[in-house]
C-alpha cells in the first residue's frame, strides 16, 4: 500500500527550538531518506518552502484570482511529504515515527488511492 | 507493450540462462546483473541483425563476458575474482557447449523461482526480483508496471540480492520439509503479479495488464515442471478464469461492472474452457487446496450463460468447504452472497455479523460493501446506501469508491 507521510509544523515552535535539535532535525531527515532509499520503500518526497510564500490560487466565474497566504486559517502548517510504499500500515506507522519532526510535532499518514480495483 | 518473437523468446531463455552461470558461477546476485545486460543487448542487436544460430548459447556467451567484466572492474572483489577464475576452466567462460549439462534446464527454472521468492524478503521485492531474473523483465518495465519509480524497483532487487545472500541461501533446492511452505509463497507471489494486472482498470493500464499475461506464463512454466502438484494446476484455473472476464470487467469509461451485470457475451470461451477442463481434471486427481476450491467457484460462475442461471447451492457448498478447511475472513464475505442467493438476504446477513468482531475486516471496505449488497436485496435500501456510504469512504481504490458511490446514489 502507498501512503503520503504528512509532516505538520508550527513555525513558531520550530523557531523556539534551540538550534541543534534545529541542526538534529534537518540531519535526521538526510539519514531517513537513506534508510528509505535503501529499504525501496521511497516513492518521492518534498520540502516546502516556509507559508509566507504561499499564494493562493482560485477561479470564481471563470475568472482566476490569486491571494496572498495559504487557504487554510491554522497555526500548524504542511511542511513536506514522504510517498512511500509499505508493506503493512503497522510498517507506515513506523516508519512516520522515524522521521525527526515527529518528536517535535505530528505526522499523518494517510493511504494514496490507487487507480486499479476489483469487480464486486 | 505487445510481446514481439524476440520479447517472448527472451523470457523463455532468461531463467535458463541465468541457472547456467549460476551454476558455473556461484554468485547468483553477480549472474542476475550480467543475465539482465546480455537481455538488454540481445533486445536491441537481436530485432537488427536477426537471430542467432543458437540464442540461448550467445546469451550465455555475453552474460558471462558481462560478469567477467564486472568482477574484473570491482577492484575490492578482486581477491574473489582470482578464486572464481582459478576455479573455473578458461573455456566455460566464454561459449556455452551444447549438451554438457547434467541438469535440466526446468529444476533451474524453478530453483531460481524459489530462490526469487525467499521467505526472508518482502512481498515487493520478491516480486520485483521473480520477474526480473525469471520473467526477464527489464527493471524499467517493472517499475512501469508497478506505478514506482524505477529508482525504488532497482533498489528492491538489489536490496533483495543482499538479504539473500545474507541468509547464506544456495543456488538448491530447500529441505524438503520447507518445500510447501516455500512452494506456498510462490504462488502467492505469482498471484500477487496477476491480480496487480488484473486489477488496473485504465490510464497506465497497458503495461499493468502484461502482468496478468506474465503471471499465466509463469504458472504454465511452473506447471509443466510440477504436474501433479493440484494447487499449481488450482492457481492455474483460477487465473485463466478469472482473467477470461477481463474484457467484461470495466465499462467504456474504466467503471467496474460486477459480475452480475457484466455482457457475459465478452467473455473468453476459449480461457474458460482451457480453466475448466483443468480444474474438473485437477478436482478428481489430487490433494484439495484453496486456490483449487477458487477455481471451482471461478467455473461455476464462468459456465452460468446468464447470471440468473448461476448454480448458487453449488456455489455455497463450495465456500463451505473452503472455509470449514482454510478458514478466512475474506471467504466468509464471498460465502455471505452465496448464502443470500440460496436461503435469502437475511441469512447472508447473519453470517455477515460472525465478522464484526473480527479486527482483520471489521473495518474493511469490502464487508460494508456486501453488506449494502445484501442490504438492497433485502429491501432496505436506506440501510444500504449508509453501507455504501461507508465502503466508499474506507476504499483506496478510485474506481471501486466511484462503482460504490454510484451504489448509493442509485438508491
Amino acid at each position: 500500500m502507498k501512503y503520503l507521510l504528512i509532516i505538520h509544523m508550527n513555525p513558531a515552535n520550530w523557531e523556539a527550538l534551540p538550534a541543534e535539535v534545529r541542526e538534529a532535525v534537518m540531519a535526521g531527515h538526510e539519514e531517513f531518506i537513506k534508510e528509505l532509499t535503501g529499504t525501496g520503500e521511497l516513492l518521492g518526497f518534498a520540502a516546502l518552502a516556509d507559508p509566507s510564500q504561499t499564494r493562493t490560487a482560485r477561479v470564481r466565474d471563470g475568472e482566476l484570482t490569486v491571494t496572498d497566504g495559504p487557504y487554510l486559517e491554522a497555526k500548524e502548517w504542511l511542511a513536506g511529504y514522504y510517498a512511500i510504499e509499505a508493506e503493512t500500515p503497522e510498517r507506515a506507522y513506523e516508519l512516520a515515527g522515524k522521521i525527526p519532526d515527529a518528536k517535535y510535532f505530528a505526522i499523518e499518514v494517510r493511504p494514496i488511492m490507487a487507480s486499479s480495483g476489483l469487480e464486486m | 507493450m505487445t510481446r514481439t518473437p524476440v520479447e517472448g523468446l527472451l523470457r523463455d531463455l532468461a531463467p535458463q540462462v541465468l541457472g547456467i552461470l549460476v551454476r558455473r558461477h556461484g554468485d547468483f546476485a553477480e549472474c542476475e546483473d550480467a543475465v539482465q545486460e546480455a537481455l538488454l543487448a540481445a533486445a536491441v542487436q537481436w530485432p537488427a541483425h536477426g537471430l542467432p544460430d543458437h540464442p540461448k548459447s550467445w546469451l550465455v556467451t555475453v552474460a558471462t563476458r558481462r560478469l567477467v567484466d564486472q568482477v574484473r572492474s570491482d577492484v575490492a572483489r578482486r581477491r574473489r575474482e582470482e578464486w572464481a577464475f582459478a576455479a573455473t576452466p578458461a573455456d566455460e567462460l566464454v561459449a556455452a557447449a551444447p549438451g554438457e549439462r547434467a541438469v535440466p534446464d526446468s529444476d533451474d527454472t524453478l530453483t531460481l523461482l524459489l530462490l526469487c521468492c525467499h521467505p526472508a524478503l518482502t512481498a515487493a521485492s520478491q516480486v520485483a526480483l521473480t520477474l526480473r531474473a525469471v520473467g526477464g523483465l527489464s527493471t524499467a518495465e517493472i517499475a512501469h508496471a508497478f506505478l514506482v519509480p524505477e529508482a525504488t524497483t532497482a533498489q528492491r532487487v538489489s536490496r533483495a540480492k543482499q538479504r539473500i545472500r545474507a541468509t547464506g541461501a544456495r543456488f538448491a533446492a530447500p529441505p524438503p520439509e520447507e518445500l510447501p511452505e516455500r512452494m506456498r509463497t510462490v504462488l502467492q507471489v505469482l498471484y500477487l503479479i496477476f491480480n496487480e494486472g488484473y486489477t488496473a482498470t485504465s490510464g497506465a493500464s497497458l503495461q499493468r495488464t502484461e502482468l496478468t499475461a506474465e503471471a499465466i506464463r509463469l504458472t504454465r512454466a511452473l506447471r509443466r515442471l510440477l504436474p501433479d502438484d493440484g494447487e499449481v494446476a488450482g492457481l492455474l484455473a483460477l487465473m485463466l478464469l478469472t482473467d477470461a472476464r477481463r474484457g467484461a470487467r470495466t465499462g467504456p469509461d474504466g467503471e467496474l461492472v460486477p459480475l452480475a451485470e457484466q455482457d457475459r457475451s465478452r467473455w473468453q470461451t476459449m480461457a474458460i474452457a482451457e480453466g475448466v477442463e483443468l480444474i474438473t481434471a485437477t478436482l478428481r486427481a489430487a490433494r484439495l487446496g484453496p486456490y483449487q476450491l477458487q477455481a471451482a467457484i471461478a467455473a461455476v460462475h464462468a459456465e452460468a450463460p446468464t447470471a440468473a442461471d448461476t448454480d448458487w447451492p453449488q456455489i455455497l457448498s463450495l465456500y463451505q468447504l473452503l472455509s470449514r478447511l482454510f478458514p478466512n475472513p475474506m471467504v466468509t464475505l464471498n460465502q455471505a452472497v452465496a448464502q443470500a442467493m440460496v436461503h435469502g438476504p437475511r441469512a447472508g446477513l447473519a453470517l455477515l455479523a460472525t465478522l464484526d468482531g473480527d479486527e482483520r475486516v471489521a473495518r474493511h471496505h469490502r464487508l460494508y460493501a456486501v453488506r449494502a449488497h445484501l442490504f438492497e436485496l433485502a429491501g432496505d435500501p436506506a440501510a444500504a446506501r449508509g453501507q455504501y456510504r461507508r465502503a466508499a469512504r474506507a476504499t483506496t481504490s478510485l474506481p471501486e469508491q466511484r462503482y460504490l458511490e454510484s451504489r448509493a446514489a442509485r438508491l
